[in-house]
């Protein structure tokens, strides 16, 4: 689109260009009761894009359970906000940057990660943890990936991973957790979603609503140029083409200094009192900022674009309000205390202006040297933007056969070798390459950073006294081959996960976060999947007592009429009474008993459906090429009883470690657990190994890799065991002694008698530990 | 006895450094603002990690000519105790307080790890309550800590024992093999020559609990304190 003018009169070619359908166009017409002026036309363009508006999301969004004792902000603002105790609350949201990380890998992660980050602080919490949620093609050439293709993954991969890096890092949060997978529907449309937590004293939360007339409107930050003008309109909701990469323009950039001054200044600017509302420019920058905070507050705001900051000259109305220029902030002072405010942006060498006020009458009023520029009403615009009950169509149902799935080998083969490839697959095998990039100690809170625990722990400091007792972990989760196959049934697994992580770092799941990922809602297809997902959600959330306190949809996740596989995130927070009960994943000792516990009683199903769950398992994508079938049936009161009982061992102190079975099955599972006692290259303690024993009628791939829920790996000081059994019970948790941690390289797992996996640990480590530094170093 | 942390634009382990000396060490400390040139009569300085005003152009390079590098240079050579970690090791590179310079990690990629440094040298202000050949276990995170410098101050460095802190293994065995990001000589902390300004990559203040996996950098606080408890002797 050329740069527009305000002299352009609008048309409805124009209104469509802008991505407005007729009755949408007739909608902003009626209200406001004219022919929108160029710049009117702008502001309802990004207001009213599925980005902002949510318009095809919103009658199934719903649906989910936002309710919840602890819950002290649900959906609606900058970010969830959650009671954790002793006055405290833990802000907390994820927000996806698709597109812009596959136009611009690197500025496009750095801004996502500099948006959600200041979702956090402008609720007046201060960021204390980032986990990133990735998703991208494969990046190994083979059937059916080109190496180019794999070669361009790659890049995408790298670039990725150093904007996450560059952004958190010099901020000053830690990177601790997040997941990495890897899919050919990722190829053109990778995943970038992230995910912050943020801390604050309950009475300081602060809310993006106007309040008291003649009150001063203050830009903060850095100043506005033409960068990122329709990202969230054209770009965000937009399917990709060709012609994609001229896109780029509308990538924002990031300057994650600019950020931390912004954060400090923000966060000693509110402790004035001053300051009577704030709310970050994201998305539709000025115009999503002024409108959504004056519509919350039932009133109107009036600024004057002369007085915004400006990076570049000759802006007009139509830029200035539609840039998405980063590291800026809008915030209502209160009048007559604006120089406290003031003073302090001053003493951090940010710009702070003054660009208006709040008014009476509900208007968004735009003034451009004292000519009128825009004048809509805000609620409306905010409000009452289109909504949409999409069609939906399930689509035709696969037809498979069990000639399609996976047949597992005979009995008796040695699946030493099998084992290996699969621990050094890009999805199981150790992510240390790209965790080591992140900073995941600044603050010195990280209790259980990347891999140490199934979910990431932070330490809980009160912000005045620095005295901690309590901790929060957080979890996020999403299988999209999965919700490939079965969009609900895989949205519950992913809540499970995250749910099941966080219970077996110990603590207690408290409730929820989510990034909806799909494709483009004008397919029927997509919407079903979309609605398959939400009630998925709706029933794990509500079962496992995880509420939904906010979250992000991202739509038009395709490229060349090709949608991705639908790929719900859902992050889980929990909390840990006891911030020196954290349990990690690895073996502690020599001796230790290792116990399967298992809530799930799988081995009460019946062997076809064995076959056709095992066909979409990791084992079996990794050795037979085969994604098929449907994800293992699910038992949500089961994953309860699991999840219970971790937390209830944990509080105890009963177990020496906890590691939940997941993708890789038990067999990976229990490897890492040995792995732990490794520290990269360098072993500070003795090497531990395990001798494990399984006597089950099912076949022994689908024992060892299976990916079936409600299972856990403890293990347990001898002494203590009998608690441990006693404790399952009580939770209703079958427990099964499996095996013995032991001294030495040896990993030994027998099935009905003789050994089915036998190697020394040192080799399976390898495999896991270097494979995906060897295929991105390599190239 | 009062410690000072400066806060540059873009500090972002100030509140660490401030953490691990108030509750954990319980000793006084004070916030020292950068376009502050009164050090608030505090008795040693810390400069701590982050990015100093964005280290867009050179890590350090800005930061050197703040208003507080003013007093903290003079009071350093006045013989105040100065340590900088991190990102306020390579400001007192760029501030001249110490020699050599930093370059990009051989790797060329940020690394957060832990790693393992031997304690070369006691006779420090910042190694005094450490024996000698201690290993210590300390999270490193940065860009560029690939510590180099020319020949001759090689020499100097070693022959004045000033290299106080090594990469290592955990077992102490095997420097090169330990050193993660091609530091010359293994190098991972040094002090100047008079040895009351000193500088080292790891973060000590990450590694006061053992709840955040070590407390061995507890000992580096230690010693400062110990040396001034013995200045505080020894002008009573």
């Amino acid at each position: 689109m050329a740069t527009a003018q305000t002299e352009i009169r609008v048309t409805p070619e124009i209104a469509a260009e802008h991505g407005l359908t007729a009755e949408e166009y007739a909608r902003v017409q009626q209200i406001l009761g004219r022919e929108p002026n160029i710049t009117e036309l702008g502001i309802f363009s990004v207001m009213w894009s599925e980005h902002c508006s949510y318009k095809s999301s919103k009658v199934h969004l719903k649906r989910l359970p936002t309710r919840g004792k602890l819950v002290v902000q649900g959906p609606g603002e900058n970010a969830g906000v959650v009671d954790i105790g002793d006055g405290l609350v833990a802000a907390f949201k994820i927000e996806s940057h698709n597109h812009p990380s596959y136009v611009e890998p690197f500025q496009g992660a750095t801004t996502g990660v500099g948006g959600i980050l200041r979702d956090i602080f402008t609720m007046g919490a201060r960021p204390v943890a980032v986990l990133d949620s990735l998703r991208f093609g494969p990046i190994i050439a083979g059937k059916g990936v080109s190496e180019e293709e794999a070669a361009k993954n790659r890049r995408i991969v790298d670039g990725v991973i150093r904007g996450i890096a560059n952004y958190g890092n010099c901020f000053g949060v830690p990177t601790v957790g997040g997941e990495v997978g890897f899919e050919p529907c990722y190829s053109q449309n990778p995943l970038v979603n992230a995910l912050a937590l943020g801390i604050a004293r309950k009475e300081d939360l602060f809310f993006a609503k106007a309040r008291g007339t003649g009150n001063p409107v203050i830009y903060v930050g850095a100043k506005t140029g033409r960068d990122g003008i329709h990202g969230a309109s054209l770009l965000a909701s937009a399917e990709f083409t060709e012609e994609s990469k001229q896109k780029r323009p509308n990538v924002q950039v990031g300057d994650p200094f600019m950020e931390k001054l912004l954060l400090e200044a923000c966060l000693e600017a509110m402790q004035t009192g001053a300051v009577v509302a704030i709310q970050d420019m994201g998305a539709a920058g000025l115009t999503c900022s002024t409108t959504e905070m004056a519509s919350r507050g039932g009133l109107g705001i009036e600024i004057d674009l002369a007085r915004v900051p400006q990076r570049e000259t000759g802006m007009t109305p139509y830029e200035i309000m539609l840039s998405e220029s980063q590291e800026r902030m809008l915030l209502v002072a209160e009048k007559g205390r604006e120089c406290e405010v003031l003073d302090v942006f001053t003493k951090w060498g940010l710009d702070a202006v003054v660009i208006g006020e709040v008014t009476d009458g509900e208007l968004l009023r735009v003034k451009d040297r004292g000519k009128l520029a825009a004048e809509i009403p805000a609620h409306p615009l905010a409000e009452e933007g289109p909504v949409y009950r999409r069609p939906i169509a399930q689509p035709p149902l696969r037809n498979e056969t069990p000639a399609d799935w996976f047949s597992f080998s005979a009995e008796g083969t040695n699946l030493t070798a099998n084992f290996v490839k699969l621990l050094g697959s890009p999805a199981i095998a150790s992510k240390r390459w790209i965790t080591e990039q992140y900073d995941t100690s600044v603050r010195t809170n990280t209790l259980a950073g990347p891999g140490a625990s199934d979910a990431a722990v932070i330490r809980i400091k009160d912000p005045e006294t620095g005295i901690v007792k309590r901790a929060l972990a957080l979890s996020t989760d999403g299988n999209g081959r999965w919700c490939q196959l079965n969009p609900r049934l895989g949205t519950m697994h992913a809540v499970a996960e995250a749910a099941r992580n966080v219970a077996a770092s110990g603590a207690r799941p408290m409730a929820a976060t989510n990034c909806l990922n799909f494709g483009s809602p004008e397919k029927p297809e997509v919407m079903w999947q979309f609605s398959e997902v939400i009630d998925g959600l709706s029933v794990a959330c509500n079962e496992l007592g995880t509420p939904i306190t906010g979250g992000n949809v991202s739509f038009y996740n395709e490229t060349l009429g090709k949608s991705i596989y639908p790929t719900p995130v859902i992050g889980v927070l929990g909390i840990l009474e006891d911030a020196s009960r954290v349990l990690k994943i690895g073996f502690r000792e020599e001796g230790e008993v290792i116990i399967l516990l298992d809530a799930s009683h799988a081995a009460e199903r019946a062997t076809p459906a064995r076959a056709q769950e095992f066909s979409s398992s990791e084992y079996s994508k990794t050795i037979a090429g085969i994604a098929a079938g449907e994800p293992p049936a699910i038992n949500l009161a089961a994953e309860k009883r699991l999840q219970e009982c971790l937390v209830s061992l944990a509080t105890s102190g009963a177990v020496r470690s906890a590691h939940d079975v997941s993708d890789g099955g038990i067999a990976v599972t229990l490897a890492e657990s040995c792995f732990a006692a490794l520290v990269g290259e360098q072993h500070a303690g003795p090497q531990l190994g395990a001798n494990i024993r399984l006597e089950e009628t099912s076949p022994a791939e689908y024992l060892l890799f299976g990916e079936g829920g409600a299972r856990a790996i403890v293990s347990v000081a001898a002494t203590s065991l009998a608690r441990v059994l006693d404790t399952a019970r009580q939770c209703g948790v079958a427990a099964q002694q499996v095996g013995q941690v032991i001294r030495g390289d040896a990993f030994r797992i027998q099935y009905k008698g003789s050994a089915v996996i036998e190697s020394s640990v040192a080799k399976l480590h390898d495999a896991w530990a270097h494979s995906f530094e060897r295929v991105l170093k390599a190239h | 006895m009062k410690f000072g942390v400066v806060v540059f634009p873009g500090s972002n382990c100030d509140h660490d450094a401030f953490y691990a000396i108030d509750n954990i060490l319980k000793k006084p400390v004070e916030f020292i603002w950068h376009q502050s040139q009164d050090l608030a009569n505090c008795d040693a300085m810390i400069l701590p990690g982050g990015f100093a005003y964005g280290d867009y152009l050179r890590t350090g390079a800005i930061a050197r000519f703040s208003p507080v590098m003013k007093s903290v240079s003079k009071f350093a050579k006045s013989g105040g105790m100065v340590l900088g970690v991190c990102n306020g090791f390579q400001i007192l590179l760029e501030v001249g307080l110490l020699p050599g310079a930093m370059m990009r990690n051989s790797g060329l990629r940020f690394i957060c790890r832990r790693v393992y440094i031997r304690v070369e040298q006691t006779d420090t202000p910042f190694s005094n309550a450490a024996t000698k050949g201690q290993i210590l276990k300390i999270p490193i995170a940065h860009s560029d800590g690939n510590y180099t410098c020319d020949q001759d101050t090689l020499r100097d460095l070693e022959k004045n024992r000033q290299v106080i802190f090594r990469y290592t293994t955990p077992q102490g065995t095997d420097d090169a093999a330990g050193n993660p990001n091609g530091s010359t000589a293994n190098i991972a902390g040094i002090c100047n020559r008079e040895r009351n300004v000193a500088g080292l990559m790891p973060h000590p203040e990450r590694a006061v609990e053992c709840a955040l996996d070590s407390a061995d950098g507890l000992v580096i606080f230690r010693s400062m304190v110990e040396a001034l408890v013995g200045a505080a002797k020894a002008t009573a």
